[in-house]
């Protein structure tokens, strides 16, 4: 277990943790990247954003080797986690930490047997040690009187929040974190914003935070990534993208159905559908006519 | 966009499932020495789909003797040779009554549990998760299953066989009348411990293999929802039970 008990300094180019250079990758006949450079700086919180389905989750499965990219190569320390193989990958996955979307907690063992499972995995360390390191990190996610209970026996917010102890109970060097505020409450959210800001500060980890929640990303994050149409849309730190000088940051950030990203699934024209206009009318005119729909009818 | 490329036949899906299955077989024999370590996993997986299925097999046990006692009776007794009818039923029992029929139950009790079981772990990612803990699930999860069920299926055909027997007697000796003496040592005369009680236990040992081969298949590989979960339970048992009994077809003409 490392400690580096002060804050790392700011990251330059050469000190990025992970380095992603023309990733492409497509997924049923659809286009998920189309030539993705990003860099994760060592030591800090790095926020990836961006509407959803446009691969925030593909990404981070490609970063971890669950999934091979088309094309493109990404580099963690230096090594190419694209053509290493599953030894190396495995070594290498000791050192992450990830809390999935839906806190994949295992069915059939306690929260505190979940929190304890990496550590009985990879070290052989005395069951008094074990319940040590495993009451601690349950202490600081809030959960340490639920060791007992089943992952049945909790909410989703709560399963979340255990999902993050067993992500840090072996320290990691870096932690990713997918979609860690869906569920909580404004007490657990803030708690959990702050953990990601202490285990960085106190422990230097490196962290991915795929999220959608601006406001806490803007509370945590060094640097943000825009993901949108298959590319980096934007990146910068939260104040600036937050400023929205391009339509994707505009538009992202303040939520408007308007923008390049659109609002609407591909669909036909809406009248011509409704069987109000057929063979012609803009969407824009759809409402006014479905408006009148009642009327129209005998 | 257009679709250039034709999607493939059903029978071609098919012959690709066949392969992939062959090709996680070859995975799952090549975790086993890395779930070694998992031995603890490996006895819970024995005792779950050996000893949870032992009411099923004991039960279907005595009365497959009992309705064997009952028919074969009546045959025999057309020909004068119901003193026949526990080499008869004993004979049928250890070479393919009893290997055939528990894997049949094994499938249904043990193969759908273990479909549905890793099917919902690959459905709410668990076994992403362990991926990511760098703990290898064929290892951890398959592995196991597949010793369990090499181990468990040969032992409940014996629990099978014995109760069938047990249930043969009662209805040849004890509602019928046959004489006891008669029953026993026709049958320990005519019956031989290599050529028909080990067959049968290889034989089931191959059925233990191939059904858990066919139910952690089709966990693992699952489309990850409750839809795809639901068909993939299914599939153990229709494949299992075709499987089985297309194999021991082959291995019945081999061990003749």
């Amino acid at each position: 277990m490392s400690a580096n008990p002060t804050r790392p300094p700011p990251a330059s180019p050469s000190d990025a943790l992970i380095e992603i250079r023309g990733l492409r990758t497509v997924l049923g006949g659809k286009t998920i990247f189309d030539g993705v450079d990003l860099d994760i700086a060592r030591g800090r919180i790095t926020a990836v954003m961006g509407p959803s389905g446009t691969g925030k989750t593909t990404l981070m499965r490609h970063i971890t080797g669950q999934l091979a990219p088309d094309a493109g190569s990404i580099r963690i320390e230096g090594r190419d986690v694209t053509r290493i193989g599953r030894e190396e990958l495995y070594v290498l996955r000791e050192k992450i930490g990830y809390l999935f979307q839906n806190s994949a907690l295992l069915t059939d063992y306690s929260v505190f047997e979940n929190v304890a499972f990496p550590l009985r995995q990879h070290l052989t360390l005395p069951e008094e040690l074990v319940r040590n390191i495993v009451l601690t990190k349950l202490q600081a996610v809030g959960l340490r009187g639920a060791a007992e209970l089943m992952p049945s026996e909790l909410s989703g917010g709560m399963m979340r929040r255990v999902a993050l102890a067993r992500a840090i109970v072996r320290d990691p060097m870096m932690i990713i974190y997918d979609e860690p505020f869906v569920g909580l409450d404004p007490i657990a959210l803030n708690q959990i914003l702050k953990l990601i800001r202490t285990l960085n500060q106190t422990l230097g980890i490196t962290s991915i935070l795929v999220a959608h929640e601006l406001a806490a990303v803007r509370r945590v994050a060094d640097q943000i990534y825009l993901l949108a149409a298959g590319k980096i849309a934007a990146h910068g730190a939260p104040e600036e993208l937050a400023r929205g000088d391009t339509p994707w940051t505009r538009q992202f950030f303040s939520g408007e159905a308007d923008g390049p990203v659109p609002f609407h699934y591909p669909a036909p024209d809406y009248a011509g559908q409704l069987g109000l206009a057929p063979g012609g009318g803009g969407s824009a005119a759809a409402p006014v006519r479905a408006a009148q729909l009642p009327e129209s009818r005998p | 966009m257009s679709a250039v490329r034709p999607s493939p036949s059903r029978v071609m899906l098919g012959i690709a499932q066949i392969g992939a299955c062959g090709i996680f077989l070859l995975q799952i024999l090549a975790a086993i020495p890395r779930s070694v370590r998992y031995l603890r996993e490996t006895v819970r997986q024995i005792w779950f789909v050996g000893a949870m299925s032992l009411t099923i097999i004991m039960t279907c046990g005595l009365f497959v003797g009992m309705v064997l006692g009952l028919q074969l009776y009546y045959v025999l007794s057309i020909f004068g040779g119901t003193a026949a009818l526990g080499t008869v039923v004993s004979l049928s029992l250890y070479r393919e009554l009893g290997p055939v029929v528990t894997a049949l139950l094994f499938a249904g009790r043990a193969g759908t549990s273990m479909t549905a079981e890793i099917g919902l772990m690959r459905a709410t990612d668990q076994i992403d998760a362990m991926e990511m803990m760098a703990v290898d699930p064929l290892a951890y999860v398959v592995a196991p299953r597949f010793i369990a069920g090499i181990i468990a299926m040969p032992i409940l055909a014996c629990v099978f066989n014995a109760l069938g027997i047990l249930g043969a007697h009662l209805i040849g000796v004890s509602w019928l009348g046959l004489d006891n003496g008669t029953f026993w040592s026709n049958m320990t005369s005519s019956v031989d411990v290599w050529k028909d009680v080990i067959n049968g236990v290889w034989k089931s040992a191959a059925f233990g293999a191939v059904v858990t081969l066919i139910a952690t298949f089709q966990g693992y590989t699952t489309a990850p929802t409750s839809e795809g979960v639901a068909y993939a339970t299914t599939r153990t048992v229709v494949f299992s039970s075709i499987v089985t009994l297309a194999l021991d077809f082959v291995m019945t003409a081999f061990l003749m």
